[in-house]
This record gives structure tokens, C-alpha cells and sequence, in this order.
């Protein structure tokens, strides 16, 4: 790298100073990316009467957590008032099964469309990758009707088959991508050797797969915690998931808004994909390091 | 012995069963969350709860209820409707044609609905003379919200017609004021233009125009005024005002930013949350040329047919009790509209709200009781949306004249018919 | 059945010395017994479709089969909720005559080539320099990709404040004494769209950096350090040989992008909310407004198969060359 080839003192004059420019840039794009979190961070500790007096990037007056307390305990998501406390537990029951079923299924389908093709499997590949395209907005009421038809309308178990359905075309990418790029002749010559399908599924190719399992999932979790659309529609009135009852808490039809509870309850609902994105977000690039985007 | 064992046991359980028919639960899809109107619903819950029935809460907010009506849709598509929902206006007759509700006569007949409610209020109930609704409130829409501090350091009075407003937003503008609140939503560009045309045009023009969308009305010269009036009110708007919420730009005339803002009654909510006293504080009069008028909006629940003995007398319960002076008073106080029955002792409510009361009933005699097109209750969705598109794009577009303005908005609604 | 057991036993048998078997041999030495054909061997050859079999029936029914459907719902008179009364092509005639539709597809057009566009170009140029030895590498990293985690229902009001003249960065800036200072895109009819590509590109352009950022971890060093010793410079090493090593990463990259841009309906929402006006609407959202909002569900099916016909038409192409030349290479 050209750091460490400079030897004469105007060279490394130069490389300081592109060097400082390059840190002038990240501080900047730093800036950007971090104001909407500030904004409302700042927000959710400030006291009403602070927010309708000043500025919105203002220091708060006083740091107040009142908000925070009451958008996780007490604030009114419909005729209850407990907070968003209550659905967490619900999202959580939504997420884990369908971002893991999703998640294997597309690691099986991404393993058939490359080593075990068949006539038409390239074909079907592209369709589904169409199937990416979809808006949701078009599945809603046919969905409604056959989930209608298998009796799982308004369950969770329907709306994590939902989920299930429309995340499958992305995991499945992924797992497709990654997996071309694991050598063949490392599967042909398991099958030689009279291997089964799943005993190379198992033996072979599971083993290396770990980092874009780490990808998929946490592709898959905020797809799925994020998710307002399926569940505002699909789910029970008392298995609705946070993105609803947040949306609830926010949206006041003819109401006084309280904008230091909303930015709380939104810091609040955003806190699991957050952490999994701080805690997981290396492995993340080292996922996607590890093959998925050579494919 | 084995066999008639059984079938004693058997009705011995179904006695227990039909005894406990009283007991079942509704499930209530609305839109009311935030604050003040959940606070509302949930009396309506505990006085269901006192009669030993279950409320299944399904709150769905967004968008005045458009999120909910997009749930109960891929509910009924589903085959899997909630007790009661929720809707008004015009939905509801739609919901009716379509087989979805239950016939509420009996409720309705026992309880003398009838002699309780205006007319004005109980047609909307019903569907081919059979109840299949109940009314929660009246919304009064024309409304002007006005700071008297604005107006007394800008040495003018509260405008009583439209050429008023203008001068005398003229000089508030001149004095360093925002004349005129407002937010940069479709809905409520609608509310300021069903206003200035309710108040230019007056109740006759306006059933002809946005009640059975007359041609003639819509292509006439009096409507291509009333737009080029409604354009002159842009410019006493300050330019922040897209997409701002309609509270935010009470909260104008509140902090005294802004001298008025035309907004249905919920607003006295914002007042009132700020600690602001009526008369004193803040003047509620009516929205310029609408003083003989009331523009209506009626929050009501629909009630769906289900299946179950138990479930259908709780259904029932339920449309009683809305309708029981209790909740309809707690309900009311709590949002700034009036009671939808008449006859109600009135001494809890404020002045704004006596204003409403006697212009509710005097207008329901002259014919200035007129549905808000705005809000849903004079036309279907489709064409309310239709007037929607066209008034807000000429609202906030610089390149299109009162005139192209009439002719895009018959068109608009001609094709959405 | 023969024929293909046969073929299937011919190849294992003259394979049974290949050198590859003591490659693998410990990875399956408790494999199922060797098979000869027979129930086995069938069993391995439909596996693999019946493994897929779920997918491809889902795919059918809940993507091709709506899809139908809504082609169908489309050529009706359906309003409130789905009937079949056909009116052939009345819907897309009352569509074409739209002015809301028209702003609605140009709409599309910028926001979703610009959102693409800028994404792409921020997303290799903070790679690149993230790429560069950077101090706290992980936090800046960690700081780009962060809204991906976040649905535009928890950030929606914050950026409609920032991007807000009276209240946000207009403001903040004059404050600080740039009395001339303006930016009230937000506001304004024919500028609003860009503030939807700049909330946009905060969301997904961390996403992009960390597919190009694996991407370049992913290149031989070997060859780039050849170059070097040729008397390369870096901006040649980049555009020469590193960015077209990545062709791939900008296949998956726009696949992504795309299918953001082309469903961008809770940012639009949250944000503007298709205003000032309705300048800011995009297909997606029209199709759910007249659909569901306003009792239209014939012009809102007829919005999304015009919506989808694009889409078709514009991947098409795409995914034919890229995945073509894939299997070339």
C-alpha cells in the first residue's frame, strides 16, 4: 500500500496529508449518517415544553428519562396502555421462527441450485428472483383469503408463514451466491464416493456455510423485526408485533403528540436490530467477505 | 345406561353453556391510540366489562384509519371479521351492500334511536332503513381557531366571510404574524378548501358539488372563484407548512406564531393540553361565511355479523352502551366534539361545545347541515380521494390556474364516479 | 428408469480409483452404503426437486399466482373489495389518464436511478477508503451500516425534522450565522423527491460500503501488488483491476438496491407522506392508496402490473447477461 512504500520526507508529506483528508471525509460522511440518531437520542430526553421552546438539535435542559419510562411502561397503544413492553415478546415470537426457517430452507435451496441442478433450475432461479420484486402491497388481500382457506388467518403461525414465503426469494440468494463459489469437485466427488444429498449437505457443505448463516439471519431479522406491512394485517389484535404498536403509539388521528415518548419508544423498538448490527456487524462483512459476493 | 348418561350430561352442559351465553367478548377494531382518545375507548371498555363481556382490543392507527380499513378489508376477505369496527360515512353503506354487517333494529327500537338521534345522523347509520351502526360524536369541521392577542396588537377583528379574512390577514401579515396556520397534508388542504367553499358558495352549492357531484356546479364559474380564493389563502401561510401535522400548526396559534387556523373541533384538544382557556386564550367562531353552517364529521362503529349466540349479545351490549348518555358525555369531553344524541345535559361542556350543540340543531332545520367532503362523509373514498389529488397538487403548484384547476377537478371526479 | 441407473452406475464404477475419492473419503466414510442403482439411487435424483419442491410451490402460488390474480383484478370493475365484473382495458385506459400515476412514474424513474446511482458510488468510495488501514475501522463501519437496522417508522420523524426548513438544518446552519443558508427542499413541489433520495441513500449506502468492503477484502492481494511493482498507481490499480473484480458485487448490489427502490413506501409515508402536493408519490404507494385507501382496487391492480411489467422489463435483460455470462466464465 502506498503508505508503506513512501520513503522521502515530501512523500510522506503528501501521504500525511491525503491521510488527513481521508479522515476529513469519514468524520463528515460520520456526521451525516449519525444525525437522525441524535436528533432523536437528544429528543427522547428532553421535556416537552423543552421541545415546543427549542431547537431540535438543542441540548436538552435537563436530561429527563421520563419519556423512556413511560413509552416502555405506560404509554396507550390502543384502549391498553402498557407500553411497547408487551409486544416485544410478541415480535420476538414472530422473528425466531421464521428468520430460521427461512434462513435453512434457503440454505437448502441455495445447495440444489448449485450442486445438485437440475432441467429448469436455472430457470426457476430467475423467477424467483423476480418473486424479489413483488410489491407487497399487491399479496396483501389474496394472502388474507388463503390464509383464510388454511384456517391461519390472524395467527402468528400465519404470519410467520408469510414471512417465511417472501423472505425464502433473498435467503435463497445469498445461499445460492455463496454456495457457487464452494468447489464442485469437492461435492461430485462425495457423490462418487455414493454420498447422499443430505449427508454432503451435512458433512460438507453445513460446515463452511457459517458466515453467510451469519449474513442471511441477520438480513432476515431486520427484515422481519422492521416489518410493519404483514404485520398490521396478519396478525391477532393481541399477537401484534412492536413495528404496530409503535406505529400505534406515534400515529394520533385527532390527538395531542408527545414527541419525546414516540422518539423513545422508536429508540426502543430499533434496540434488537441495533444491537445485532453493533454486535454482530463484523462478522457481518466477514460474511459477506467469505463469499457470498464473489458468487 | 351408558348412552343415557351421556345425554344428560350433554344438556346438563349445554343448560351451562346457554347460561353462560350472557358472557361473550367483542373484538373492537378502531383507530383510537394516542392519549386522550384511547383514554376515551377504554371507558367504553370497562362499562362493557361491567356487563360481564370481554373487550378484545385491535388497535390499528395511521393515517385517519386508513391502515385500519386496509386490515379489516384482508380481515373480511379472510372470512375472519372483527365484532365491530370502527368506520364512517359512506364506508359504512358500502360495508352493508356488501353483506358484512348485522342488523342492529332491535337494539335500536328498545332504546328509542330514533327519537334520540337527528336525522342527518341516523341516515348515516343506517342501510335500506335498518341500523347496522352506531354514532360515537359529532365533529363540527368549520371551525376557526383564532389568537385574540395577534389580533388585538394587529388592531383587527375576527373576519366573518372570506374577503374579510383576506384583509385582515393582510394586516396581520403586515404586523409580523403568520396569518394563517396550516399543514402541507392532502386532508387538510381539503379542510381549508371545503371551508372556503362552504362559506363563498354556501350549503346549496356545496351538497351540488361534493354531495352529488353536479357537472354543472363543478364546471361553474362560482367554483373556479372559490378555488382562485382558496389559492390567495397560500400565501398567508408561512412556507414551512408542507407535510406539517395539523397539531404542530395549532401549536402556532397556541404559541402565538399564528393568528388562525381552520380545523375541525379536535383542536380544542391541543388548547386545552396547553392549559388555554376558551374565550380568553384562544376564540372558536365559525370558518369564515359559515356561521348558518355546520360541516359534520360522525366517528361510528359498525357492527359486523358474527357467529355465536354469546358473541351477539355481547355485539349488542356493546352498540348500547355507545349510545347511553355516560359514555357518549365522558367520551365527548374528552375530544372536543359533541354528543351524537340530542337532549343531553350540557353543563359539563365548554363553550365552544354549546356553540356546537345549538348550530348542530338550528342547521339541521335550515339545511345548513352539510356532510364534511373532507372527512369522508359526503362521498365514497374514491372520489373523495379524487378531489383530494386535484385541490392539494393545485394548492402547492405555482403553474396551474383556477380555471385548468375546475376542469381537472370535474374530470377528477367524473372518472372516479 | 433403466437408462439413467445404468449411466449413474457406469460413472461410479469407473471412478471407484479417481484420486478425488481419498479427498473427500474421510468427510463421508460413514456414508450410506455404496449404492447400485435401484431405490437409492432414484431417491438421490428426485432429492433434489423435492427439496426444492416447496420453494418452487410457494413461488408459484404466493408470487406467479397474485401475480395472475391481480392481472385478473385488473381487467375489472372491482372498487371496495375484489369482484369480477370484466371491463377488458377500462382500468389502464383510466390509469393513462391519471396526472397522479404520470408524477408517480417519473418519480420513480429519479428516485429509483438516483437512489441506485448514489448508493453505489458512496458505497465504493467508503469502501475504498475504509479499506485504507482507518483507525476505529469498526466503529466508522458499524456507524455507516446502523440504519439498515432501522425501519423508517422509528426514523421517519427525525429526518422530517432535519430536512424541515423551520425546525431542522436550515435552521441549525443560520443559527450558526449563515443568515443566506437555504435548503428547503423539503418544501418545495419540485425538489421534495430529492429529499426521499437523500433519506434513502442514508439508509441503504452502509449496506453497499459493506458488500464492496467484503468485495475488496475478497481480491488476490498477489495481483494488485504485481501491478504496483509494474509502476501502477493506485487509481489505476482501483479502475483497472481491483473494480472490475468486483462485477459481481454490483450484480448483487443493484439486485438490492432495486428491489429497495421499487418497494420505497414506508419512507415515503413517514416522510413526506406524497407531498407537497402529491409530487413526491411513487408507484408503490399510489397502488396501495387507490387500492386500499380509496375503494379502487381495479386501477390499484392495474398500477401494479404496469409496476411490475417495468420491473420485468428492465431485469430481464440484466439478469440475462449477467447470469449467462456467469455461466460462461
Amino acid at each position: 500500500m502506498p503508505n508503506t512504500t513512501a520513503s522521502s520526507s515530501s512523500m510522506n508529506r503528501s501521504v500525511t496529508l491525503s491521510r488527513v483528508v481521508l479522515y476529513a471525509i469519514l468524520l463528515i460522511a460520520v456526521v451525516f449518517y449519525l444525525m437522525p440518531l441524535v436528533v432523536m437520542l437528544l429528543t427522547s430526553f428532553k421535556s416537552m415544553a423543552d421541545i415546543r421552546g427549542g431547537n431540535l438539535v438543542s441540548i436538552p435542559q435537563e436530561f429527563i428519562i421520563a419519556a423512556w419510562d413511560k413509552a416502555w411502561s405506560s404509554a396507550c397503544t390502543g384502549v391498553e396502555c402498557a407500553g411497547v413492553a408487551p409486544f416485544f415478546w410478541n415480535s420476538f415470537q414472530i422473528t425466531v421462527p421464521a428468520v430460521l426457517i427461512s434462513t435453512f430452507l434457503g440454505a437448502l435451496n441455495g445447495y440444489v441450485l448449485t450442486k445438485w441442478k437440475f432441467r429448469g433450475s436455472d430457470i426457476f432461479f430467475g423467477l424467483m428472483l423476480f418473486g424479489c420484486f413483488i410489491p407487497f402491497q399487491v399479496v396483501i388481500l389474496p394472502m388474507a383469503q388463503t390464509l383464510g382457506w388454511l384456517g391461519l388467518a390472524n395467527t402468528t403461525t400465519g404470519l410467520v408463514f408469510v414471512h417465511i414465503v417472501y423472505g425464502m426469494s433473498f435467503t435463497t440468494l445469498f445461499f445460492r451466491n455463496f454456495y457457487v463459489s464452494v468447489p464442485t469437485e469437492l461435492v461430485s466427488a462425495a457423490k462418487i464416493d455414493g454420498a447422499g444429498f443430505f449427508t454432503i449437505f451435512r458433512r460438507i457443505i453445513l460446515p463452511i456455510s457459517g458466515p453467510i448463516f451469519v449474513v442471511c439471519i441477520i438480513w432476515q431479522f431486520t427484515q422481519v423485526w422492521n416489518d410493519f406491512l404483514f404485520g398490521v394485517v396478519f396478525s391477532g389484535g393481541d399477537t401484534q408485533p412492536i413495528t404496530v404498536a409503535l406505529n400505534n403509539l406515534v400515529n394520533t388521528s385527532h390527538g395531542v403528540k408527545e414527541y419525546n415518548v414516540d422518539m423513545a419508544a422508536a429508540m426502543i423498538a430499533a434496540l434488537p436490530t441495533l444491537l445485532v448490527y453493533v454486535l454482530a456487524g463484523k462478522y457481518f462483512v466477514r460474511g459477506l467477505t467469505a463469499g457470498s459476493v464473489k458468487g | 345406561m351408558k348412552l343415557a348418561k351421556k345425554s344428560v350430561l350433554g344438556i346438563a352442559l349445554s343448560g351451562l353453556i346457554s347460561m353462560g351465553a350472557q358472557a361473550g367478548s367483542v373484538e373492537v377494531l378502531h383507530y383510537w391510540t394516542s392519549g386522550g382518545e384511547a383514554k376515551s375507548a377504554s371507558v367504553l371498555k370497562n362499562l362493557l366489562e361491567k356487563e360481564g363481556h370481554q373487550w378484545e382490543d385491535f388497535a390499528v392507527a395511521g393515517g385517519g384509519g386508513e391502515s385500519a380499513m386496509t386490515v379489516l378489508k384482508s380481515r373480511a376477505v379472510s372470512g375472519n371479521p372483527p365484532s365491530a369496527a370502527q368506520i364512517k360515512g359512506l364506508d359504512i353503506q358500502e360495508w352493508a351492500e356488501l353483506g358484512f354487517l348485522t342488523n342492529l333494529d332491535k337494539v335500536a327500537k328498545k332504546a328509542k334511536w330514533d327519537d334520540l338521534l337527528p336525522e342527518v345522523v341516523s341516515d348515516v347509520m343506517k342501510y335500506e332503513g335498518h341500523y347496522v351502526a352506531v354514532p360515537v360524536n359529532v365533529h363540527r369541521v368549520n371551525w376557526l381557531w383564532a389568537n385574540p392577542e395577534i389580533f388585538k396588537k394587529a388592531g383587527v377583528e375576527i373576519p366573518k366571510t372570506w374577503s374579510e379574512f383576506i384583509q385582515v390577514a393582510d394586516k396581520i401579515k403586515a404586523a409580523g404574524y403568520t396569518p394563517l396556520a396550516h399543514g402541507g397534508q392532502a386532508w387538510q388542504d381539503a379542510t381549508l378548501f371545503e371551508a372556503v367553499a362552504l362559506g363563498e358558495g354556501g350549503p346549496e352549492f356545496y351538497g351540488k358539488a361534493f354531495v352529488q357531484h353536479d357537472q354543472a356546479t363543478l364546471t361553474s364559474q362560482k367554483m373556479t372563484d372559490i378555488l382562485a380564493t382558496f389559492k390567495k389563502l397560500k400565501s398567508y401561510i408561512d412556507s414551512d407548512s408542507a407535510g406539517r401535522d395539523w397539531n404542530i400548526a395549532t401549536a402556532m396559534v397556541i404559541n402565538g406564531k399564528a393568528a388562525m387556523q381552520i380545523m375541525g373541533d379536535w383542536a380544542k384538544g391541543e388548547f386545552t393540553a396547553a392549559g388555554k382557556k376558551p374565550g380568553t386564550d384562544y376564540v372558536c367562531v365559525a370558518a369564515p361565511g359559515t356561521a348558518d353552517a355546520f360541516t359534520f364529521n360522525i366517528d361510528s362503529f359498525a357492527m359486523f355479523d358474527v357467529k355465536g349466540s354469546d358473541s351477539k349479545t355481547a355485539q349488542a351490549d356493546l352498540a348500547r352502551l355507545i349510545m347511553e348518555p355516560s359514555f357518549q358525555e365522558t367520551f365527548n369531553l374528552n375530544k372536543g366534539s359533541i354528543p351524537a344524541r340530542l337532549g343531553m345535559a350540557r353543563d359539563k361542556f365548554d363553550s365552544c361545545a354549546h356553540t356546537s350543540m345549538d348550530d348542530f340543531v338550528s342547521t339541521a332545520g335550515n339545511g345548513g347541515l352539510v356532510p364534511s367532503m373532507a372527512h369522508g362523509m359526503s362521498t365514497t373514498s374514491a372520489v373523495q380521494g379524487a378531489i383530494y389529488d386535484v385541490v392539494t397538487n393545485y394548492f402547492n403548484s405555482d403553474s396551474i390556474t383556477a380555471e385548468q384547476a375546475t376542469e381537472k377537478l370535474a374530470r377528477a371526479i367524473r372518472a372516479a364516479i | 428408469m433403466a437408462p439413467v441407473s445404468k449411466l449413474a452406475y457406469r460413472l461410479l464404477t469407473m471412478n471407484t480409483s479417481n484420486v478425488v475419492k481419498q479427498n473427500s473419503a474421510s468427510a463421508v466414510s460413514d456414508s450410506p452404503q455404496v449404492s447400485t442403482g435401484g431405490s437409492f439411487d432414484f431417491l438421490q435424483r428426485w432429492l433434489p426437486k423435492l427439496v426444492l419442491g416447496p420453494t418452487i410451490i410457494t413461488t408459484l402460488v404466493f408470487v406467479y399466482g397474485y401475480v395472475i390474480w391481480t392481472g385478473v383484478l385488473s381487467m375489472t370493475k372491482s372498487r371496495f373489495l375484489p369482484n369480477y365484473n370484466f371491463v377488458g382495458f377500462l382500468q389502464y385506459e383510466k390509469l393513462m389518464d391519471n396526472d397522479r400515476w404520470s408524477v408517480a412514474s417519473l418519480n420513480i424513474l429519479i428516485f429509483g436511478g438516483l437512489f441506485i446511482l448514489i448508493c453505489l458510488v458512496i458505497g465504493v468510495l467508503m469502501a475504498i477508503l475504509l479499506d485504507q488501514k482507518i483507525r476505529a475501522e469498526g466503529s466508522i463501519r458499524t456507524v455507516f451500516l446502523y440504519p439498515m437496522a432501522l425501519s423508517f417508522i422509528v426514523t421517519g420523524t427525525a429526518w422530517k425534522w432535519i430536512l424541515n426548513p423551520g425546525l431542522g438544518l436550515e435552521k441549525l446552519v443560520r443559527d450558526m450565522g449563515f443568515e443566506n443558508f437555504t435548503f428547503d427542499w423539503l418544501v418545495d413541489t419540485e425538489m421534495a423527491i430529492y429529499t426521499l433520495v437523500i433519506a434513502a441513500v442514508w439508509q441503504s449506502s452502509g449496506f453497499v460500503m459493506a458488500l464492496f468492503l467484503a468485495g475488496l477484502r475478497g481480491v488476490d492481494n498477489s495481483i494488485v501488488k504485481a501491478a504496483e511493482l509494474d509502476g501502477a498507481s493506485m487509481p489505476t490499480i482501483y479502475r483497472r483491476i481491483i473494480l472490475p473484480h468486483l462485477r459481481p458485487v454490483f450484480f448483487s448490489a443493484f439486485i438490492i438496491l432495486s428491489h429497495i427502490a421499487i418497494k420505497s413506501f414506508d419512507l415515503v409515508m413517514a416522510l413526506t407522506g406524497g407531498g407537497p402536493g402529491y409530487s413526491t408519490d411513487l408507484p408503490a404507494t399510489f397502488m396501495y392508496v387507490t387500492s386500499f385507501s380509496r375503494g379502487q382496487i381495479g386501477l390499484g391492480s392495474a398500477s401494479a402490473m404496469m409496476m411490475l411489467a417495468v420491473v420485468l422489463a428492465i431485469l430481464i435483460p440484466y439478469l440475462y447477461s449477467e447470469l449467462r455470462g456467469k455461466n460462461n466464465a
